[in-house]
């Protein structure tokens, strides 16, 4: 029996909500947050939508207090805000009182400043500061110092299953002993590159993404980051902390059939499912709900819907892709859906897959379209990403 | 708690590592600030049109991993582990020239599949048709030993019998640039460079790919046991001493029984006083060191715990890598330690097996 791993508290920002209460009023309104870009220099302004964050650099560096000569990168940024939120809703006043940790997950780090600078460096000495914010590492070190915390640090970068995989991390930690608590979870900002990058690969939609849709287009880039604090249980009961949720199950499987594709029959996602399954120690019909990775790519959503069925059959349980409200969120996609599986938990809802209007083909499923309230007591949230990273976390009431 | 052993390596660095062997030919550099890594032939275990489109950083890892694989003689690792401090460098800085340089348009997705900070981890997957746990960490100086703490927790934790481990960083000719400009790396003026006794700030670059095939049973090809791993983010220098002596409390450990103790530095007279610090728990006790022979980099440790393991095995240290004269009949118990900057503080505690 593997020990319970409690979560204590959450902090998230993204296009929809600067707050967990925003983000949850958001998801039951229906109120997307896929809009024009503002904050970023782009060719394709006018041709994509995105799910950004209406606040600029220097309005987040005042939202922080950082001083002017500060050389946070905008991932770094949000990671901090976010960070920031879960501790304080965890009640933690002295960070270092125990043994605690912190996982964080990017997918490009800090370059959203490297694109901007990459040149400018070697004209202008006062932007080289920036130089050494370009790694995957320095964002999770800055959110380290910004909360104060001195420990065990580290970051996870697979792709778009990165926060999913820090969650598995911490919640391992915990376990083992090794940490008596762990800050979870990943950040990611707009970045010309990956916008460049998706746009390439030509799965970036030119309209409103909608997942599960037979005529999906492909997915809105979105920002974001969210944190989750997980405790022991020893943690938990020593301090009577209040629980909002366990993750119960995890699992992480490679689809080892191409660098960036899904396979035909999902069985990278399938086989994370399975493991996840399996160390909660839950039966398929025991899930009440599935967050699913949904990114409204046409691979994407085939892949991952066939290996739905392979794990709950043709009935499966209420499921929904959050994606069309705040955008495919990249390394902190899997940290913010953890968000809202928790959310779904507490508030027993299951939140709409918007924009969905005709089934795929190919299957008979369909997502719960409409915000719909119900018992939940196990959520399932898959994550997915290039280099057939799949990832699976389960979230239990109990 | 199971135990976990190194049964296999591989290494491909800025010496002639990538046979098997152990510092037969060594290179010693006092004059070049950035090294670059010796390349194998990669076209016994590579397609010919894959080694034109894959950055070196991907072709040292499928390298150094097939090696440590072949060694252990393990097919299917439970688990694929990767440890990269700046990632697909080359493919990264090739996307990003191609969007400022053509302002953002006549790009191609090549470089962008392969720049992800996972490409090394998912091409050995997909080599092995490996559906395994797959995970990258990405965390400067503690990359590696971030994948050690996870591979050794579900080894122990007899969640899987085999981890195949490894740590890769490739230079790139922007990046080196940039850390030439914010004095990251040395200068011209500062020749010849020295590791140990060096006056001037920033280090000798380099790139490398050091893979550990890891099983929870002893071989005929094992190494040494890696008894526990620990990092911290950053630690005062006044507290190196009691980071050491606390772990080794925590393994049971006494100084007495450390054979001996290899340190990071990397000539960067600004940082080095953590080992010197160290150094001075540990005297007469011999005091190793290896980045005058590989460089530094992110993942620079992986070269580290790949030379305490061929002493480890050997029972011998060579001459090139000592600090002091000191010498041990046995050597049973290795402790390392590494930093970068001050920041991402690791210890590894190897015993034999």
């Amino acid at each position: 029996m593997n020990k319970k791993v409690a979560i204590t508290g959450m902090g998230i920002i993204s296009s929809i909500g600067k707050t967990v209460e925003e983000n949850f009023t958001a998801l039951t309104e229906g109120k997307s947050g896929i809009s024009t870009i503002e904050n970023l220099e782009t060719i394709h302004k006018e041709v994509i939508k995105v799910g950004e964050i209406k606040i600029t650099n220097p309005e987040l560096e005042q939202l922080l207090g950082l001083s002017p000569d500060n050389n946070f990168s905008r991932t770094a940024m949000l990671g901090a805000y976010a960070a920031k939120q879960a501790i304080e809703n965890a009640g933690i006043v002295d960070m270092n009182e125990y043994r605690t940790g912190l996982i964080s997950s990017t997918s490009v780090g800090g370059m959203d400043m490297t694109e901007r600078y990459f040149y400018d460096y070697f004209e202008d000495e006062s932007v080289q500061k920036y130089i050494t914010a370009h790694d995957a590492g320095d964002s999770s070190h800055k959110i380290a110092e910004y909360i104060g915390l001195t420990g065990f640090v580290s970051t996870i970068s697979t792709a778009c299953s990165s926060a999913a995989n820090a969650i598995m991390m911490g919640a391992r930690m915990i376990q083992a002993g090794k940490l008596d608590r762990v800050i979870v979870g990943g950040t990611d900002a707009l970045a010309k590159f990956t916008i460049n990058g998706f746009k390439t690969l030509m799965i970036l939609s030119d309209t409103y993404n909608t997942p599960f849709d037979n005529n999906r287009k492909g997915l809105n880039l979105g920002e974001a980051a969210a944190f989750l604090v997980l405790e022991s249980e020893e943690m938990v009961q020593q301090q009577h902390k209040k629980v909002l949720g366990y993750v119960s199950g995890f699992g992480n499987a490679n689809d080892a059939y191409h660098q960036t594709a899904s396979s035909e029959n999902g069985e990278g996602a399938f086989l994370a499912m399975q493991k996840a399954l399996k160390i909660a120690n839950l039966q398929p019909s025991d899930i009440d709900y599935i967050n699913a990775h949904g990114t409204a790519t046409p691979n994407n959503d085939l892949s991952e819907g066939r290996a739905l069925i392979r794990i709950f059959g043709e009935n499966t349980p209420e499921f929904s892709s959050t994606k069309a409200f705040t955008g495919h969120t990249l390394a902190a996609a899997a940290a913010i859906e953890a968000v809202y599986s928790i959310l779904a938990l507490e508030h027993g809802v299951v939140f709409p897959n918007m924009n969905f209007k005709t089934p795929m083909e190919e299957f008979d499923l369909v997502p719960q379209t409409t915000l719909k309230t119900k018992k939940i007591n196990h959520v399932l949230s898959n994550s997915f990403g290039f280099g057939g990273n799949c990832s699976t976390v389960i979230f239990s009431k109990n | 708690m199971k135990n976990c052993y190194i049964n296999g390596m591989g290494c491909v660095s800025a010496q002639k590592t990538f046979e098997s062997g152990f510092l037969e030919e060594i290179h010693l550099n006092e004059t070049e600030n950035v090294l670059f890594a010796q390349q194998p032939s990669y076209k016994e275990i590579i397609p010919p049109a894959a080694i034109r489109r894959m950055a070196k950083g991907v072709k040292m890892g499928i390298y150094a991993s097939t090696q440590a694989l072949k060694e252990a003689n393990l097919e299917q690792p439970g688990a694929i582990i990767t440890g990269t401090g700046m990632g697909c460098t080359e493919d990264s800085e090739k996307f990003l020239k191609a969007i400022l340089d053509n302002k953002e348009e006549f790009l191609t997705p090549t470089s962008f599949i392969q720049s992800t900070h996972n490409t090394v981890g998912a091409q050995i997957a997909l080599g092995l048709q490996c559906k395994n746990y797959n995970f990258t960490y990405v965390n400067g100086a503690v990359s590696l030993e971030s994948a050690l703490i996870d591979a050794t927790m579900q080894i122990g934790n007899a969640e899987i019998d085999s981890a195949l481990v490894g740590g890769i960083d490739e230079t790139a000719a922007h990046t080196i640039e940039m850390f030439q400009l914010n004095n990251s790396i040395k200068k011209e003026e500062d020749k010849p460079y020295r590791v140990i006794g060096s006056h001037s700030k920033g280090v000798v670059f380099s790139e490398g790919a050091v893979f550990f095939a890891l099983e929870n049973r002893q071989t005929e090809t094992s190494y040494a046991q890696i008894r526990d791993v620990f990092t911290q983010n950053i630690l005062n220098p006044n507290q190196a001493q009691a980071f050491i002596t606390d772990f080794l409390t925590q393994n049971d450990t006494t100084i007495d029984q450390v054979d001996a103790v290899v340190l990071g530095y990397n000539g960067d007279a600004g940082f080095d006083h953590f080992y010197d610090a160290a150094g001075s728990v540990f005297e007469g006790i011999p005091q190793l060191y290896y980045k005058h022979l590989s460089g530094e980099y992110n993942t620079a440790s992986a070269f580290g715990l790949w030379m305490a393991s061929h002493i480890m095995k050997n029972q011998e240290i060579p001459a090139v890598v000592s600090i002091n004269d000191c010498r041990k009949e046995h050597y049973d118990t290795i402790l390392l330690y590494n930093q970068y900057q001050g920041k991402d503080h690791s210890l590894i505690l190897l015993t034999k097996c």
